[in-house]
């Protein structure tokens, strides 16, 4: 103890405290264990087919549109989501109702039911014969066992990311911002666009990446309202547990693998847009 | 328009609002119990008179009792090396511990098929040994690992970032022992955030689907846990039997909102900044 003591103040916060290899080695360990070797495996097994066999099962017809209908519908949901998320984040941080608290609890149910249960209830709601789905019929619309029909499950499942990311921010944001724009006479069109928006676009970009990265991924609440046919309403998880089933483990991890980088490459992207636009002067 | 009305939004987007969430959500929700009960309470009660539904809610919370206490003590382990100590590569560790989540449900069973499956790396030395992890609980357990690893650790890094060492720092120097000042000092700190996150992490744990999904081999009776139980029974048109195992899971799903909602104002200071609304 005395020599930690007598340690000096510069090292006072990095080292004094114990546990930091047990701690440190721990972590590594049970990481390496639970997500790092098991990742490797998806990374290195799929080259068992050879480069060439790898892209033959990427660029597939089968594959490319199972990869373009999750990616695709995944796109429009994060899009939908972030209209509606940072309208209900609004309501939520700058008006008084009632039932108020009520309606922030409710935000969380896409992330606290089970992704299975939201599947069949969604199905039972937009089926041919379900209630939404007659009224839809009505129109000509089919909603379940179509490309909508994944679309709804995926706004579903990635409604709460926007708003839990826009929300925190909105609460913070301060409010002679705004009055100081009031005061110069902007309107309140003007005031949204031009002093709320800025600041809250990094927590929204944020937000819809979020929201796009769970929906590309999302497997249980798609399955039972996709209907499944291959070319046209088969997403991409789904086809890897098809290639499962036929014991193609190179292929099921092909598929895996390219998902997993175009996700990164996506992800990339959104992170160099972010940085583009906070630098100075781009942002207008 | 007075000074108070300066983003103020208008009733319409309130309209706007609950309205969406409303059909979004609550609809879905609704219909879960509306299926259930739609041929009456009798028919409802009947999956509690098959024993199919009971060794699947005796797997669920068996996969949970083993997967939870080990990613809560791997959160609290991780939140300690990365909050109280600096180190090369930091940023790396969390960006791992975060990667789960940004892995699809599928895929963070497929890894496990790749290693333990037919062909799998591993799939010789566990066949040798007698050990059967794919298609019984060890799988499940492992893919639920993977798939619920961020939750605890999440809550618990921002929150004692925010508070510092000094506390730890100042128990030590007074003599105590590393673990009397984890159990007197830090644990009292973080004990709301950490039943936070072991909230959230079982509610995953229990109503995981796509990666027990691939893992499991669907035995009934088995290896079903609860929402693969619903799919089984979904899939062979008995949607009455899938609604009614559903509500098990929709009301999980609503006792850990009520808890959660519970937690966040009633120790809202006591929770990570970003769960203090």
């Amino acid at each position: 103890m005395s020599i930690a003591v007598s340690s000096p103040p510069r090292r006072r916060s990095t080292r004094l405290l114990p546990g930091f290899r047990l701690s440190l080695g721990f972590t590594v360990i049970y990481l390496s264990l639970i997500v790092l070797i098991p990742l490797t495996a998806l990374i290195l097994r799929p080259w068992e087919l050879g480069v060439a066999g790898v892209w033959g099962v990427v660029t597939s017809p089968r594959v490319v549109a199972a990869l373009k209908l999750s990616f695709g519908a995944s796109a429009i949901a994060a899009a939908i989501n972030a209209v509606m998320g940072l309208i209900v984040a609004w309501v939520l941080v700058r008006m008084q109702f009632p039932g108020r608290r009520l309606l922030d609890a409710i935000i969380d149910l896409p992330f606290a039911l089970p992704t299975a249960v939201a599947g069949i209830a969604l199905t039972a709601l937009y089926a041919p014969n379900g209630p939404i789905g007659l009224w839809l019929a009505e129109f000509g619309i089919r909603a379940a066992y179509s490309p909508l029909g994944v679309v709804i499950a995926l706004t579903f499942v990635g409604f709460p990311f926007v708003v839990r990311a826009v929300q925190p921010v909105l609460e913070d944001l301060d409010a002679g911002l705004e009055e100081a724009a009031f005061t110069l006479g902007a309107n309140s069109w003007q005031r949204t666009w031009m002093v709320v928006l800025p600041a809250i676009r990094p927590a929204l970009i944020t937000g819809v990446s979020l929201a796009f990265a769970r929906a590309v991924g999302e497997y249980g609440s798609v399955i039972f309202i996709a209907g499944n046919l291959p070319l046209r309403t088969e997403i991409a998880p789904l086809l890897i547990v098809v290639r499962l089933e036929e014991y193609d483990y190179a292929g099921a991890a092909a598929v895996g693998l390219a998902m997993l980088s175009l996700s990164f490459l996506i992800l990339l992207a959104v992170n160099g847009l972010q940085r583009l636009m906070a630098t100075p002067g781009a942002g207008r | 328009m007075s000074e108070k009305s300066i983003g103020r939004p208008s009733p319409i987007l309130l309209g706007i609002g609950v309205a969406y969430v409303a059909v979004l959500i609550l609809l879905p929700m609704g219909m879960v119990f509306v299926e259930a009960f739609r041929r009456g309470p009798a028919e409802y009660l009947d999956i509690f008179a098959h024993s199919d539904t009971w060794s699947a809610i005796r797997l669920t919370l068996l996969v949970a009792a083993i997967a939870v206490p080990l990613n809560a003590v791997f959160g609290v382990a991780a939140a300690w090396a990365v909050t109280k100590f600096d180190f090369p590569g930091k940023g790396l560790l969390l960006t791992l511990i975060d990667l789960p989540f940004s892995v699809s449900p599928v895929i963070s069973g497929l890894v496990w098929v790749l290693l333990f499956g037919a062909s799998g790396w591993l799939a010789g030395p566990m066949t040798s040994a007698n050990v059967q992890i794919l298609f019984a609980v060890p799988g499940l357990v492992l893919a639920t690992l993977f798939i619920t690893l961020p939750f605890v650790a999440r809550e618990l890094i921002p929150l004692m970032q925010e508070q510092g060492a000094d506390e730890e720092e100042a128990a030590i120097t007074l003599g105590a022992g590393g673990f009397r000042t984890f159990f007197m000092v830090t644990l009292p700190n973080i004990k709301w955030a950490l039943l936070y996150g072991v909230l959230l992490c079982n509610a995953r744990a229990m109503g995981e689907f796509g990666a027990v999904s691939v893992v499991s081999g669907h035995i009934r009776g088995q290896t079903n846990t609860l929402p693969l139980h619903v799919e089984i029974l979904y899939n062979e048109y008995n949607f009455v039997g899938a609604f009614a195992t559903a509500t098990i899971l929709a009301g999980l799903a609503i006792v850990t909102l009520v808890i959660k909602s519970g937690l966040e104002w009633r120790f809202a200071g006591e929770l990570s900044a970003s769960r203090r609304h």
